[in-house]
């Protein structure tokens, strides 16, 4: 076991639990930047591959962080890199949903809430960019991230149908 | 979210097995699911809990979905009840998503479902760019404060830089000034 492996994951993670105001997506850029750019564990490829898979999962999209940590480490690091993304987040929310109620109406409440959703909303939007960059090599898989990004818009239609249908349209080569 | 846990509120066995059920519902998205359940089905939280609660696990750094698990398990049965709805959260998810990796490695040369992969990832991206899009709507954004949304993507998306510094100092100073502009 690579000990030395799964201390990073856990350093990595845990401060990255703390710091993903607006979840999982808005520290897609900051993961890409140390899996990818800073350690390299992995290609952007491979990468943008392991978030489509977690998001063709059941379940919280978190568990990209799980697939990080196991193609790094194995199930240990699938556990480490798990436990340190939910870990410091959960025992912050479990502390705050005890005291929150006493500031409903206060004023320095609010202007937290306005203040940090511009910024979640510029992490989302680089998160996007981002993994968009990472996925498509084609003008083809572009069409195809823009189609499903307007369908999911516009429609109410299940994401899993877009999904499928480009894996077929893959399967056909023409991505 | 009260101080003190409702009497007669799930046990945490409950609230492990109905969190293993909404997790398995949701593909890329649990919380429609987490809030059917929770307001419409178990009447845990009434629709205004719910609302005010998710407001709060937006904020909150984590998963949003993470967090309301968290917070409804401790509003029932304190520590024990945060962790039995986590654990059913997570688990059955953590254990598929590992198999689903599992079986790639296996067949993830081959050059069939490489393509299907090729494909897959690009929805998976615009599936991305749809949720950023859709909170850039948000009410907060139509007004001079839309700024640190554009100079976060800038400083993020092209610039690179590290979150963390990034945030010590954007964040402070969006929250500084949103309390000037509600003077």
């Amino acid at each position: 076991m690579n000990w030395e492996v799964l201390a990073q994951l856990a350093a990595d993670f845990s401060v990255l639990s703390l710091i993903a105001v607006g979840g999982a997506i808005t520290v897609l850029p900051e993961m890409h930047r140390s899996v990818v750019d800073v350690h390299g564990w992995m290609s952007g490829a491979q990468f943008a591959e392991l978030f489509a898979l977690a998001q063709a999962s059941p379940g919280p999209n978190i568990l990209v962080v799980s697939l990080i940590g196991w193609k790094v480490a194995g199930v240990a690091g699938a556990v480490v890199a798990t436990a340190a993304m939910c870990g410091p987040s959960c025992v912050l929310a479990f502390a705050v949903s005890r005291v929150w109620q006493r500031f409903r109406g206060s004023r320095w409440r609010a202007a937290v809430e306005d203040g940090l959703v511009p910024v979640t909303v510029g992490l989302m939007l680089a998160g996007g960019y981002l993994i968009t960059l990472s996925a498509d090599a084609s003008i083809a898989a572009f069409a195809i991230t823009a189609v499903t990004a307007a369908a999911v818009l516009s429609t109410r239609i299940h994401p899993l149908w877009c999904f499928a249908a480009a894996g077929l349209i893959g399967l056909a080569g023409w991505v | 979210m009260s101080e003190t846990p409702a009497a007669g509120g799930p046990a945490p066995r409950e609230l492990f097995l109905r969190f293993t059920q909404v997790s398995l519902s949701g593909f890329g998205g649990v919380m429609p699911f987490a809030r059917r359940m929770l307001v419409e089905e178990r009447h845990w939280l009434s629709a205004e809990e719910f609302a005010d609660l998710l407001s709060l696990c937006q904020l909150l750094p984590g998963p949003n979905i993470v967090n309301v698990s968290v917070c409804v398990g401790a509003r029932f049965h304190g520590a024990r009840g945060a962790l039995a709805a986590f654990a059913g959260l997570m688990s059955a998810p953590f254990v598929i998503v590992l198999a689903l990796g599992t079986l790639y490695t296996q067949y993830g040369h081959l050059p069939a479902v490489s393509a299907v992969f090729r494909g897959v990832s690009a929805a998976a991206a615009g599936l991305v760019v749809a949720m950023a899009l859709k909170m850039s709507a948000s009410r907060r954004l139509r007004s001079a404060m839309a700024g640190f949304a554009v100079a976060t993507f800038l400083g993020i998306a092209l610039m690179r830089l590290p979150l963390v510094v990034f945030l010590l100092g954007a964040a402070p100073l969006s929250i500084a000034a949103a309390m000037w502009r509600a003077r």
